[in-house]
């Protein structure tokens, strides 16, 4: 009994470090970030982050988690091996989503209560700009290319086009109401955006700056006002996007090429923020209400398994 | 309040000056224009003096969301301009509204009574205009005085009245006391709870009518232990007294320990200094910046009001009457009120459905509709006049 007791987390600790990815979730009510072996299906262990953490993302060479502890009002740079805090960044008020660009080097911050958008310079830890946008920024992406920052302005309701050199904003496109996350297809070509309060995604085309399909989702028993889209990923091959629908606890399953919906996945409550395994085979979900996280085989489209992380999962992030 | 906070307002209101210059260049503006109509108000006597007066509920409401509108107007070429007329106690609204609003304006923000807001609504000139109403509860004007040129956007008593029932059902509270306050509000309050334990099937063991005296032997502490001992047992005391003139003596003070839910005690609401979730947090910061104060549910229905007639606008391009009625009716219509679900209006008695919050003083207890209870369109029609139940005719 002893023994084994001492062998088994060893074994477990071995086994992690040889073969899987390692899953991040940031626990908005326990202040503190999950670790997760999403191929065992098991959480690992729970270490403190801050107040209140929400957004989170890797670094492109997968050493440095970046995590918005909002209450704390600033961006913390934590090694993803050692899970030891390394650095803060100047994130302005109330950091909740942020963005990295493609070479990893900027971050760019939602502002909700002030209307801005932060914009960091990663290695010198510096504010270069603030860039104001309207009421209530909330999803925020940079396209592959690096020639586009997208900031959603929730009350607004618009998308705002900023130019990734000169941090000015050059369109804007009004969305369906309370936009919510935000998303490029791998060849910067198509924007995808969720709204909150219409139910729907849309997709943009970005030569033209305007919707060119508006999905709406029907799912069985599940009254229209509880559809609400939160998160969306599009695959590499733009083959099928997945959408976290909120209240509605369902990821649905669009058709990248046709916009067709092809199926709803039950996940858990609240379903908010989703993340790709590195070979995009499993999808892993935040579920808000239920305090747990979905895992998604994606060749057969079954949730396989359903691992308890801790109070109010809020973002993900994932690491080779 | 905040010089630096002022001074980002100004600069955010410069960018956004700039910015629509140089998209929309060559366009002119298309002024919505919306009239903001109440009357001073003599205040009412109340048991507790702890909440100050605030004689401008409702106005900073309208503002913020002028100014909110104005964001995404400036972007699509659209500027949204609140007109103010608060009358007088001793003035005359007919007389303003003849004067200065008939003819001129499509849309009327009202935080007038039941009886004024009608006398208004049946007057021709407003056959021509929306009358968004954001301050009466009635349930009388949401069916059987309906006028088809009203919405309204607070819940109604009914509403409140099964948002509080669906919670004690939740909590097995199935016997009520109900306690009466002496003012008609109160009556009608009563009527409404009385509806709605009907309607949940709960048992209403007795109701007593609160009387003020001035007898001296009659203190809150032995009055209230002999008024609330019954022969029979009750799970929970419902109190009826809008105006707020001996609610608050009930808590810790009935014979046996039981809660107070009502007017005073656990409260149903449209909007709570208490409420946080859905990104309420941020417009409560934004208020309170602005107004210096917490956000009222005047405030909240005159902001959605300003809001609602904002996004229709914004969506129909249009400032006229009639596409932005059709749209504000329409299944298109979905408000973002701070509240988890969409809002939108009810097209048989233009009422505003809404979730109803259930706030104790310093907590928000739940929000109804409560989960569990179904609907084969959507939960937020468990509350209040559903549409085979409602019977307001359009004949005005």
């Amino acid at each position: 009994m002893f023994k084994n007791n001492i062998i088994t987390p060893l074994l477990l600790a071995l086994t992690v470090t040889a073969h899987a990815e390692t899953v991040f979730v940031t626990l908005e009510k326990d202040n503190a970030l999950a670790v997760v072996d999403p191929i065992a299906g098991k959480l690992i262990k729970t270490v403190s982050i801050g107040q209140r953490p929400r957004g989170i993302a890797i670094s492109p060479d997968n050493k440095f988690l970046y995590v918005a502890t909002s209450d704390d009002n600033t961006i913390k740079i934590i090694a993803a091996d050692t899970l030891k805090e390394v650095g803060k960044l100047p994130s302005g008020e109330d950091p909740e989503t942020f963005a990295l660009n493609p070479a990893g080097d900027m971050l760019y911050v939602s502002n909700e209560d002030d209307s801005l958008v932060t914009v960091i310079d990663i290695a010198k830890q510096k504010v270069i700009k603030q860039i104001k946008v309207g009421v209530e920024p909330e999803g925020i992406t940079v396209s592959p290319d690096n020639r586009w920052l997208i900031s959603a302005s929730e009350t607004t309701n618009m998308l705002h086009w900023i130019d990734a050199k000169t941090n000015a904003i050059v369109e804007n496109t009004l969305v369906d109401p309370r936009p919510r996350a935000v998303s490029f297809t791998a060849d910067s070509q198509q924007l995808w955006m969720t709204s909150e309060m219409a139910g729907t995604l849309m997709v943009i085309d970005v030569k033209t700056k305007q919707p060119i399909k508006t999905v709406s989702f029907n799912v069985t028993g599940v009254t229209a006002d509880k559809i609400q889209p939160v998160g969306v990923v599009i695959d590499k091959e733009r083959q099928r996007a997945y959408i976290a629908l909120g209240p509605a606890n369902r990821v649905a399953v669009v058709n990248a090429q046709t916009y067709e919906v092809e199926n709803v996945l039950l996940v858990g409550s609240r379903v908010w923020n989703l993340a790709f395994s590195p070979d995009e085979k499993r999808l892993y979900t935040t579920n808000g209400v239920s305090n747990d996280m979905s895992i998604v085989d994606l060749e057969s489209q079954t949730v396989t398994k359903s691992v308890g992380v801790g109070s109010y999962p809020w973002g993900v992030a994932v690491k080779p | 309040m905040c010089p630096i906070k002022l001074y980002i307002q100004l600069i955010i209101q410069f960018f956004i000056i700039v910015q629509v210059g140089s998209v929309n260049a060559a366009k002119t503006k298309q002024a919505v224009t919306i009239a903001y109509l109440t009357q001073e108000r003599a205040a009412l006597p109340v048991l507790s003096n702890l909440d100050p007066v605030i004689k401008d509920k409702g106005l900073l409401g309208a503002e913020l969301a002028i100014s909110d509108n104005n964001t995404t107007g400036q972007f699509t070429g659209q500027q949204f301009v609140l007109k103010k007329f608060i009358v007088p106690l001793d003035g005359s609204v007919l007389d303003v509204f003849n004067k200065a609003i008939a003819d001129k304006f499509n849309y009327v923000v009202s935080l007038l009574p039941a009886e004024q807001m009608l006398g208004i609504a049946d007057l021709p000139a407003a056959q021509k205009m929306i009358l968004f109403d954001a301050a009466t509860t009635d349930d009388a004007l949401r069916n059987e005085q309906c006028r088809a040129n009203i919405l309204h956007i607070l819940p109604s008593r009914a509403m409140r009245a099964d948002a509080l029932a669906q919670y004690m059902m939740k909590k097995r509270w199935t016997k009520w006391l109900l306690v009466v306050g002496t003012q008609p509000e109160d009556q009608l309050f009563a009527e409404a709870v009385k509806r709605s334990a009907k309607r949940f099937n709960m048992s209403l063991v007795a109701e007593k009518r609160w009387e003020h005296t001035y007898d001296a032997r009659r203190t809150a502490q032995s009055d209230v232990a002999v008024f609330s001992q019954l022969d029979d047992d009750y799970d929970v005391l419902v109190v009826a007294d809008e105006q707020g003139e001996f609610g608050e003596y009930l808590d810790y003070r009935t014979w046996l320990p039981r809660p107070v839910i009502g007017t005073q005690g656990l409260i149903a609401t449209a909007w709570h200094r208490t409420h946080e979730q859905w990104g309420a947090v941020q417009i409560q910061n934004r208020f309170k910046e602005q107004a210096g104060r917490w956000m009222e549910e005047q405030d909240y229905a005159a902001y959605l009001a300003v809001r609602a007639i904002g996004e229709a606008a914004i969506r129909t391009q249009s400032n006229e009457l009639k596409p932005v009625k059709a749209y504000l009716i329409s299944e298109k219509f979905a408000l973002q009120g701070y509240k988890g679900a969409p809002l939108s209006f009810r097209a048989w008695n233009g009422q505003l459905r809404q979730p109803v919050l259930l706030a104790a003083p310093r907590s928000l207890v739940a929000v109804a509709p409560i989960e569990g209870f179904l609907h084969p369109k959507t939960e937020l029609d468990t509350l209040g006049y559903d549409q085979p139940e409602a019977h307001c005719q359009w004949s005005k």
